[in-house]
């Protein structure tokens, strides 16, 4: 495989797509985990579908948006949806987490009247929805690497805060942290991880790199730190084994992964259950 | 709550009581500026509240029970080292002298041993001394702590006010707990308030051990009576 590797550009940009995603989709879904808000990944990604579907009827009816990739339009409707689903939890304080099925269901709903709108399924569709990391072009790449370090960087920046906030939010408030400013910023990268990640597992399977790589590093791991790296750890194990297994027994790339990653969930369950 | 004229001087362990629904938490909730009041002015450090920047002076510890999610993957090092971030400010990290005073505060609450423990397995005690000791870790000028001992085991407690009657001769900090506790915090505090919708008294304790009777009546209602804790 590997002389095809280096023989082969989609392989490579492939290989390395993934694996920026499997970095940057651990390390936010993290925090989104001890938060309770793993489902928040879900609705962002049916948002981002209905903001790719816009972007492709625009791009079919208006010049203007020929040249424009309809990924940056499903990124603008994901910012746009991480917003109200911030408004709403405020108004539900009681039901946070009805922002999750309210903004989930309003993105397929939007999606799916688009799409109609556009006439029908098409096989770009069909690869945001299961991705497409075999048809990654190089532009492609460049986007995903550059947004990908940018939320990374962020994270990085801005881990004591997100820390602080996600143990314990009041706490935080009243240490002088910038609660608003740091939960709007973390609303942005979600929305951002989301984006560049449909391209490799699709959108309805993007949310399964956020959580369950961190799903099985909460099972074995000391520390919030070390439940960080191990997440990063596993979702790239995940990326990694997925793409080889889907290469040689030509699965689907994207389920290929999400099996992984399931996979490794597994035997940290079943480890952790003998040791006990 | 009405007409609230309160005062804490450089120095003071005030306790403060009332029954539920006083407006205890509130106070501290306005104090800390998390409520804004209809009218009127909160100073800190005789400066505007709005204008008080310097957050690390203040420590806070919050009633055990609205804190945290106990499954929540952090040690007791990574939790008291949250009492620094407010002072570091964004984009700045933990320099060693931080890191040696987060072994320091871990150390003067006697949690040590427990540093890479997860805080998750430690008891209510436990858990509640380590909220301390990240009150503690920016070295604040006052303490303020919310009915810091609901939940908590009898004899943790005694070591608890034996804390916090340290940090207040030793380190000078001016601290104000709301407490239920009438009995055993009268040994320990400087200063008594009694709030219910207003002060209803704030001066020494032995002023208000002579007239416990006549303020708790005001306070609480004349149904009540403090149980007496012998020790």
């Amino acid at each position: 495989m590997f002389q095809l590797l280096i023989q082969y550009e989609f392989l490579r940009n492939a290989l390395l797509a993934g694996m920026v995603v499997g970095i940057v989709c651990p390390a936010i879904g993290v925090f989104l985990v001890v938060r309770r808000l793993s489902l928040m990944a879900d609705a962002l990604s049916h948002i981002t579908l209905s903001g790719l579907a816009a972007g492709i009827l625009l791009q079919k009816n208006l010049s203007f948006f020929q040249p424009i990739n309809p990924m940056y339009m499903g990124m603008f409707f994901s910012v746009i949806g991480s917003l109200f689903i911030e408004q709403l939890r405020k108004a539900y304080r009681f039901y946070q987490e009805l922002a999750i099925p309210i903004i989930l269901s309003a993105g397929i709903g939007l999606g799916v009247v688009l799409i109609s709108i556009a006439n029908g399924f098409n096989v770009d569709l069909f690869s945001y929805l299961f991705g497409s990391v075999v048809a990654i072009t190089r532009s492609d790449l460049w986007t995903v690497s550059i947004v990908g370090l940018i939320v990374l960087l962020s994270i990085v920046f801005l881990y004591k805060e997100l820390f602080a906030l996600s143990f314990d939010e009041e706490y935080a408030e009243i240490s002088g942290i910038k609660k608003r400013f740091v939960n709007l910023v973390f609303s942005i990268l979600v929305a951002l991880t989301i984006a560049i990640s449909m391209r490799i597992v699709g959108i309805l399977l993007v949310s399964a790199l956020i959580t369950l790589p961190v799903a099985a590093a909460l099972r074995i791991s000391r520390s919030f730190f070390h439940t960080f790296w191990i997440s990063i750890l596993f979702a790239q194990l995940a990326v990694l084994g997925g793409m080889v297994l889907s290469f040689y027994l030509n699965w689907a790339p994207g389920g290929t992964i999400v099996l992984f990653a399931v996979l490794i969930l597994l035997c940290v369950l079943l480890t952790k259950k003998r040791s006990k | 709550m009405e007409n609230i004229n309160f005062v804490v001087e450089k120095g003071d362990f005030v306790g403060l009581v009332g029954p539920n629904g006083s407006g205890k938490s509130t106070l501290l909730k306005i104090i800390l500026g998390l409520l804004k009041p209809d009218s009127g002015q909160v100073k800190l450090f005789n400066q505007p509240i709005s204008s008080f920047k310097e957050r690390y002076k203040i420590g806070y510890v919050s009633q055990k029970a609205n804190s945290f999610n106990s499954g929540f993957p952090a040690t007791v090092y990574e939790v008291v080292s949250m009492g620094l971030y407010g002072k570091l400010g964004l984009f700045t990290r933990l320099s060693g002298v931080d890191k040696k005073k987060i072994f320091d505060a871990i150390e003067q609450v006697g949690l040590s041993k427990f540093s890479q423990r997860n805080i998750g397995h430690l008891s209510g005690g436990q858990q509640q001394r380590a909220f301390i000791a990240r009150a503690m870790v920016s070295n604040p000028s006052l303490l303020i702590l919310d009915e810091p001992t609901v939940g908590v085991d009898t004899e943790s407690v005694e070591r608890f006010y034996q804390l916090l009657g340290k940090l207040h001769r030793e380190q000078n900090m001016t601290l104000l707990m709301v407490t239920h506790d009438i009995g055993m915090m009268t040994d320990h505090v400087t200063k008594v308030a009694c709030l219910n919708k207003q002060i209803h008294f704030h001066g020494s304790p032995r002023d208000f051990e002579i007239s416990q009777k006549n303020i708790l009546n005001q306070v609480y209602g004349s149904h009540m009576h403090p149980v007496e804790h012998q020790h």
